[in-house]
């Protein structure tokens, strides 16, 4: 499990379980002094950013989708809309809802399986959610159904439930008939009392206390809780449109991992369900807003495990959302906006499950793609989950090595952590003196 | 270049009904329904070997045999098997033995071993979605599970030789199991 020596011990968590990707953490304690905390990334490099170069600008949808099997959708939605910006493209009705449609599938799918199979078993005392399913196979099955609601709607408007197929740039390559998407409804309503449930359930768990001081930052739209459009802004005061978002944000490597870390102003902050719900609450429906009061949780929330409520919020969220759409949707006259390519730099920023997912790209004149950059949401948050373990690993030095690691294990799957997303390839300069 | 698992023998009898009573049933009623479910990463090398067995075991089986290929399909495999009295899954292996070489297991009578199938990256792999529909009483009265051992699994690349090479034979074996189990 660790070395030690009656001066310095090591708490190692070789594999962290139940999250998505694969990564390890080494904390160093010496004199009982926390020294060092390093969340270790050993998934193969990613190399979409390079892969990306010289790629004709319409089969970046279908690349980027396979940087994620968990969240395509956002990577795919980042990816449209910071081309479309260069092509000076603005879809809008129709299109642009079953946009939000097709993410609402995918926070759907994502925040069902880490509310009940991934971050559930934590609160309930199980290793894992087979553990669990054995004691409460009905909540499982509860969560599965949830899921399933999520995939049906990724089928029917990405052509498949992971690595969905069908968005382009300008809108989709098939549209669903009002009678397909209507067909969705009566299972989304049943999700919707579902999840209603399961905010109840999960604001009954025990949490610890523990509330480190966070900068929150998420999306920000004049009217809607955010998925594809907004300002970035900050709880401390930050309100910048996504152009500016390298000027204020800047990743970095470090020597442990070969995920680089993303800093606000040197700093670490928090992406994701607990930063959105923070910042935009007042943008979620009346009746999400009251099923949140009613956990008698007061916002902003502080503390990390509470997570898993705010993704709960958010699983509702999605499900009111998708009913709305579909609710007034009007097929378009056409699937997708006509393209005129031209040259340029073009970025967005979107929501993903697990927070902001930032993309830049640089398109030639016959809609090559030079140059990609792609900030997603877990690089981001690792430098708050580092911070965070430093903050709770006082409680737990105490107790054996195992339980110490279990303890941070939990910690950060609070943050629903998708390393494989988080990894990139590392540009390396060799200098050779003459 | 073929080595069975452990549960090669078990898993034999039950695709031909003599292990369970009911498996007997199932398998000799004309109405068995049989589904053979490919797993795997179409873009990582030898981890599509499963997805290429399916589609091609699609164009052998027509109509006859539900077939799906299941990529990266994590705890959604518990969804797809249900419904079905017979399972038949290939997976990507690794445990260290040559490229190619070809595993069966029979996950009805109890847990396969994790060690040859590596952790999915998306939290729930294939061990994993079969003990979590044991767990929940909805793992089907068969589960046959194949892994191929894979060489290479890089973004991008094709199939290694070694296991492009035992692909029809997988196909041949799998087709004789559906033919066992409707005799």
């Amino acid at each position: 499990m660790g070395e030690e020596t009656p001066q310095t011990r090591t708490i190692a968590v070789g594999t962290i379980a139940r999250v998505e990707g694969e990564g390890a953490l080494r904390v160093t304690v010496k004199d009982g002094t926390i020294q060092d905390v390093e969340l270790k990334i050993f998934e193969p490099p990613r190399f979409f950013e390079a892969f990306l170069q010289g790629r004709h600008y319409e089969e970046v949808p279908d690349i980027v989708a396979r940087i994620c099997g968990i969240c395509p959708v956002a990577y795919q939605m980042s990816a449209v809309h910071a081309i479309e910006q260069i092509f000076g493209l603005h879809v809008d009705g129709a299109l642009r809802d079953l946009r939000r449609l097709i993410y609402c599938g995918e926070w759907i799918e994502s925040h069902a399986l880490h509310v009940f199979m991934l971050q559930a078993p934590d609160f309930l005392g199980y290793e894992s959610g087979i553990a669990m399913a054995k004691d409460h196979a009905s909540l499982v099955t509860r969560g599965l159904r949830l899921k399933k609601a999520g995939n049906a709607i990724m089928t029917l408007l990405g052509g498949r439930s992971v690595h969905p197929v069908s968005v382009k740039v300008g809108g989709f390559s098939r549209v669903p008939s009002r009678r397909e998407l209507e067909a969705l409804k009566n299972e989304l309503l049943w999700a919707r009392d579902a999840a209603v449930e399961t905010v109840c359930w999960i604001a009954g768990f025990d949490y610890p206390e523990f509330t480190p001081d966070y900068t929150c930052v998420a999306l920000r739209h004049p009217d809607e809780y955010p998925f594809n459009e907004g300002r970035i802004v900050t709880g401390t005061g930050l309100d910048i449109s996504v152009d500016e978002f390298e000027r204020h944000f800047s990743e970095h490597q470090v020597s442990y991992s070969n995920a680089l870390h993303c800093t606000l102003q040197g700093a670490p902050y928090l992406v994701g369900p607990l930063a959105r719900v923070n910042l935009n609450h007042d943008r979620l429906p009346h009746a999400v807003r009251q099923v949140l009061a009613d956990t008698g949780l007061s916002l902003p929330l502080r503390n990390p495990f509470h997570g898993i409520v705010a993704r709960s919020i958010e699983l509702l969220y999605a499900l009111e959302e998708s009913l709305r759409l579909i609710e007034r949707y009007d097929p378009p006259p056409e699937p997708a906006l006509p393209v005129v390519v031209r040259p340029g730099i073009g970025m967005a920023c979107t929501e993903a499950p697990r927070g902001i997912l930032y993309h830049r790209y640089r398109v030639d004149g016959d809609g090559v793609i030079r140059e990609a950059k792609i900030v997603p949401p877990t690089s981001q948050n690792q430098g708050r989950i580092e911070q965070d373990l430093r903050l709770f690993l006082p409680r737990v030095l105490d107790r054996s090595n195992e339980e110490a690691s279990l303890a941070c294990e939990r910690v950060i799957r609070c943050y629903d952590p998708c390393i494989s997303c988080a990894t990139h390839f590392l540009n390396l300069e060799i200098r050779r003196d003459q | 270049m073929t080595s069975d698992g452990a549960g090669d023998e078990a898993s034999a009898k039950s695709l031909s009904g003599e292990r369970r009573g009911e498996s007997r049933a199932s398998c000799k009623s004309r109405s068995v329904s049989i589904r053979i479910i490919g797993l795997g990463n179409g873009m990582r090398g030898d981890d599509a070997v499963g997805l290429l067995v399916a589609r091609r075991l699609r164009r052998e089986v027509e109509d006859r045999v539900d077939v799906i290929e299941a990529e990266m399909v994590g705890v959604d495999l518990v969804e797809l098997m249900k419904g079905a009295d017979v399972v038949i899954l290939i997976d990507a292996a690794r445990s260290g033995q040559a490229p190619g070489t070809i595993h069966r297991l029979d996950a009805s009578v109890g847990p396969i071993g994790g060690r040859i199938f590596p952790q999915s990256s998306h939290a729930l792999g294939t061990v994993d979605a079969l003990e979590l529909a044991r767990a929940m009483g909805v793992l089907p009265a068969t589960v046959i599970v194949y892994g191929v051992e894979v060489e290479n699994t890089e973004t991008g690349e094709p199939l290694s030789p070694a296991v492009a090479k035992v692909l029809e034979q997988l196909v041949n074996r799998i087709l004789q199991d559906c033919e066992t189990c409707r005799a």
